[in-house]
């Protein structure tokens, strides 16, 4: 089955109350921007009603109002049972809570029990591991030949990162990126996963080997790890299974499509941009200030979602209780408004972390340093052995709205 | 002008004097003083520009909000005297504060 293409019509002269910028195909082929850019311009806050698959939403496209309903939780709701944080509603019977997708009190409870995962003194412990695994992926790189960076390093690396986190079985960590992708690949992609019906095979199958590590680590002593510390944890050991489940889909996606598609998008856009690459390959201390850059550019989580709880005036707009509210983060992070010169891919921007890739307010990211960790060792290394990867052709994108995919992206490096 | 005192996690000290109505986060971004992040600008919304209050400042700078409290609970390195920065806007009555930074802003 092939996805469906991109809607027909022109991003600037459809009328405004026909516009639709959540269709998915348009984010496979690029081709959203124009959409985002005139919102921007003519309807910051915008009503549409003509997606295919999501019903009636508001866009909230500039980085301000974008903020505003960010720390305004008591109005915008993260609830699951309304629909929870992206744009798709799963039925109402699949939903699944996790804490990412409830509101306080509940949320902050269940999020303090993971939090110490990333501590700054758990961090600083990562970094020796993380160093020596990117080390050993580089060194395993095939030279002067053509080869996927999507699977040999941006998948490699982050589910090696994940299986550490879980204290998950290593020889099966390729498990955690098939069922991140399940977990977020439309039913309409093409993909594994075909029907909802499908979904929850992989989910029950998820949901089993992970009951096994539960049972295996609620009996013995806690430990630093995060099936250890949901199952010891005063907020999350009494979860029912579709919290557990819900809880760990979201710490899964969450460790996996963002850092993997921020470093296969970090490697494209120094690829397209090669003035920037030599002033990087000049002075590698801009990697600190790049590593928030590539994050903001590659946008990896197009958006979030809420539902509104009561009525609200934002932009102008009337948004009423229980109308579905996406805060495009692609859009924000790309408003002149906010961000200078947005389109542009610059390593050395003076306040690089103001983007609204990790979110703001209480869903921030909870693994934001632990993401730019990475992806600042994996560029400290690279730069020491390569003088050039060279991106060969065009990357293949995923079909999704929701998670700004690469799934491929043939590069080559010299032999 | 009134001048806050930063005193970053290894002990360097930063005599900095803040215009009135400025918060002491963008006192200490605008100045390059390191170990402040402040990444959402001053929304209250990240919790990088952590700081803690010297015990002698704390009734002066007053309690956090509901907003900068549920903020703060999730950083691993909050204490009791924990303040999101931006949050405290310098007056000539905060004239001399002193600020501690934590190991990391997170």
């Amino acid at each position: 089955m092939n996805a469906p293409v991109a809607p027909a019509g022109d991003a600037w002269t459809t009328p405004l109350d026909q516009l639709d910028p959540s269709h998915p195909a348009l984010f496979q082929t690029q081709t959203h921007w124009p959409y985002f850019e005139r919102l921007r311009r003519e309807a910051p806050v915008h009503h549409s009603t003509s997606s295919p698959f999501f019903g009636p939403y508001w866009s909230v496209v500039k980085y301000k109002d974008i903020m505003q309903v960010e720390v305004n939780h008591k109005v915008f709701s993260s609830d699951s049972s309304f629909g929870g944080i992206s744009i798709r509603d799963r039925p109402k019977d699949l939903r699944l809570p996790m804490f990412i997708a409830m509101d306080p009190p509940q949320h902050d409870e269940q999020r303090k029990v993971v939090q110490p995962i990333v501590a700054p003194a758990n961090l600083a412990k990562l970094e020796g591991i993380i160093r020596e695994r990117v080390c050993r992926i580089l060194d395993g790189l095939p030279r002067g030949e053509e080869f996927n960076w999507v699977e040999h390093v941006s998948i490699e690396l982050t589910v090696q990162m994940l299986a550490t986190l879980f204290d998950f079985p290593f020889e099966d960590r390729r498990k955690l990126s098939f069922w991140s992708d399940c977990a977020t690949m439309p039913v309409e992609a093409g993909g594994y996963v075909t029907s909802e019906e499908k979904r929850e095979e992989v989910f029950a199958e998820l949901l089993a080997y992970f009951t096994g590590l539960w049972n295996q680590r609620v009996n013995a002593e806690p430990r630093p790890d995060l099936v250890s510390m949901l199952a010891h944890g005063e907020a999350t050991r009494n979860m029912s299974p579709r919290e557990f489940l819900g809880n760990l889909i979201l710490l899964i996606v969450g460790g996996n499509d963002t850092t993997r598609n921020s470093i296969s998008g970090g490697l494209l856009f120094l690829n397209q941009n090669p003035g920037e690459y030599a002033k990087l390959r000049a002075n590698p201390a801009l990697i600190e200030s790049m590593v928030p850059e590539i994050i903001r550019y590659q946008t990896p989580l197009a958006h979030m979602r809420r539902t509104a709880l009561t009525d609200f005036e934002l932009g102008g707009q009337r948004i009423r209780a229980g109308d579905k509210v996406v805060m495009w983060y692609v859009s924000g992070n790309r408003d002149p408004e906010a961000i200078e010169e947005p389109e542009r891919f610059i390593i050395d921007r003076k306040r690089p972390r103001q983007h609204l890739s990790f979110g703001f307010g209480i869903h921030r990211c909870v693994g934001n340093r632990l993401a730019e960790l990475q992806l600042k060792i994996l560029w400290e290394e690279i730069l020491r052995r390569f003088e050039r990867i060279e991106v060969v052709g065009e990357p293949r994108r995923v079909f999704s709205s929701f998670v700004n995919g690469i799934a491929e992206l043939p590069v080559r490096i010299a032999a | 002008m009134p001048s806050v005192t930063y005193i970053e996690h290894n002990g360097t000290e930063y005599r900095i004097e803040v215009e009135d109505g400025l918060s002491v986060m963008r006192g200490a971004v605008d100045n390059g003083v390191p170990g402040i992040d402040g990444d959402c600008g001053g929304e209250c919304a990240c919790a990088t520009c952590h700081v803690y209050v010297d015990e002698a400042w704390l009734a002066k700078t007053g309690t956090p909000s509901e907003q900068e409290a549920s903020m703060l609970s999730f950083a691993a390195t909050a204490q009791p005297n924990s303040r999101l920065s931006c949050q405290i806007a310098m007056t000539a009555e905060l004239d001399g504060l002193v600020v501690r930074m934590p190991e990391a802003q997170h």
